[in-house]
């Protein structure tokens, strides 16, 4: 199949629709009714699903990307035009500095390099001393000359890199993110080794994120970085810290795949018979706020993309952020949610089971 | 009886074979797990090699299920290949060899 370098949106799909989307979700899996999410919680004890105390804040600054991967649950691309705006990030810097229990900014697009206050924004999060995290998805560091100093700019701040590499060859790389995305990366890749990022003794932490290029999924997070860094080292001399494996959700581009591709129903099935109670008390929406574009608050960026706010009660901009009653908080659940219990989990930060 | 011998919805049944004879079922499913995991081989080699038999053997259900398990534990489509290619070498030769057999035959019932 061709590759579509437009979003969903451009495109006018239906599938670009969140409302379309949640009712695709709860149509019968090979005409047996698909299971309620809450329900399975419920069995467990955990419903509602309640907060654990929220530690990081996901901050998500837009939408437009150089990329436009098949499996992107976000809908970006280079058409994309939501951008955070400087005041918005300044309230959520505001935040960040009455609230010290928030240790971790998770920066995360779209490629977010590409919001023009980018940099300012890191600059500002290093001097409120936090652990900043960007999801870098290192071709950009090559979509253009201003952005080839990105790995030096991401040492002075002391960034973490989490980029995602799907898979430690061309083809099932490319086929999930894009013609030539590999060698792209591969080069990216050498290029943060070389300030440092991801070699033992610098501090400088590189992480990568495999999820499966198709209708499975992944394989446990220990062999596979066993296996992901034998081959990166011998093939193209590239270091790293840890893999995350992530489970691709129901959600957006993958979703529409997954009806195209015929495999919906399979796959939600297999989601559902993997459904781990261990990776459901860890889920990762009780310890992250996610903040949208234009400053409303999700329970994780699943929910942004699906338009699923945090309930109605708490508070729902960033402007109106208050910790204690967002801790107190249900959170939002739906059927896509399957995609965070199985297995071994799955979260931003990989696996959340075991 | 079904119309045809193979449904790829009976693999999801497998269990389902404890119904009639409960204690050797699970007995079967329970030293079925112990194997695939990870020990002196990885699983994903594992994974590979059941490949190689799933194909020696001509199951279906086995190649449905150990192509999605390969994918899953990270295989790469030329290892699985390769993987397929062992098993027919096998096959292949197994049949082969056997012409030594054939040849002891002829001499024998030859003048
Ligand atoms: S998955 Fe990441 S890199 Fe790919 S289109 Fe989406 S935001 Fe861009
Ligand atoms: S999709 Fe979001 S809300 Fe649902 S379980 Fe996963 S992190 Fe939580």
């Amino acid at each position: 199949m061709a590759f579509a370098t437009k979003s969903l949106k451009a495109q006018h799909h239906q599938f670009a629709n969140p409302a379309f989307q949640l009712d695709v979700l709860q149509q019968p899996l090979h005409g047996e009714p698909f299971p309620l999410f809450s329900e399975r919680l419920q069995q467990h004890g955990l419903f509602p699903l309640r907060p654990v105390g929220t530690t990081i804040l996901q901050v998500n600054v837009g939408k437009m990307c150089n990329q436009t991967c098949r499996h992107c649950h976000v809908d970006a691309g280079p058409d994309r035009k939501e951008i955070m705006t400087r005041d918005t990030l300044q309230l959520c810097l505001d935040v960040l500095a009455q609230a010290p229990q928030l240790t971790t900014v998770d920066i995360t697009g779209g490629a977010p390099e590409m919001n023009p206050d980018f940099r300012w924004f890191v600059e500002e999060l290093s001097k409120l001393n936090r652990q900043v995290i960007v999801r870098c998805n290192l071709t950009i560091i090559l979509a253009n000359k201003k952005y080839h100093d990105l790995p030096l700019f991401f040492k002075e701040n002391w960034v973490q890199v989490v980029s995602s590499l799907p898979y430690f060859q061309a083809s099932r790389t490319d086929a999930q993110r894009g013609e030539g995305v590999f060698e792209k990366s591969i080069k990216a890749l050498q290029l943060l080794n070389e300030v440092g990022y991801g070699k033992e003794g610098s501090g400088l932490k590189l992480d990568l994120v495999y999820n499966p290029s198709g209708a499975f999924l992944p394989a446990s997070q220990k062999s596979l970085e066993a296996e992901f860094k034998r081959r990166l080292r011998s093939g193209y001399s590239i270091e790293f810290n840890n893999l995350f494996c992530i489970t691709n959700l129901p959600v957006s581009r993958y979703l529409d795949y997954l009806v195209e591709s015929g495999n919906y129903e399979s796959y939600m099935e297999k989601l559902i018979s993997a459904f781990n109670p261990a990776a459901a008390a860890n889920v990762m929406c009780r310890n992250t706020i996610s903040v949208g574009w234009d400053g409303y608050l999700y329970d994780c960026d699943f929910n942004q993309m699906l338009e699923l706010g945090v309930e109605p009660g708490a508070p729902q901009h960033i402007r109106d952020f208050n910790l204690a009653q967002l801790d107190a908080r249900n959170i939002v659940l739906n059927q896509h949610c399957y995609g965070c219990t199985a297995g071994a989990g799955s979260s931003c930060g990989g696996e959340t089971a075991g | 009886m079904e119309s045809t011998y193979y449904n790829p919805a009976d693999l999801k049944k497998f269990g389902n074979i404890t119904e009639l004879q409960p204690e050797m079922g699970r007995k079967f499913f329970d030293y079925y797990n112990e194997v695939f995991k990870e020990g002196a081989l990885t699983e994903r080699e594992k994974a590979l090699i059941a490949l190689a038999v799933s194909h020696a053997v001509q199951c279906p259900y086995c190649i449905d299920a150990y192509t999605s398990g390969c994918l899953e534990k990270g295989a790469d489509e030329n290892q699985m290949m390769e993987a397929v290619h062992v098993a027919a070498a096998i096959k292949g030769g197994a049949a082969l060899v056997h012409g030594v057999q054939m040849m002891n035959k002829i001499k024998e019932l030859s003048m």
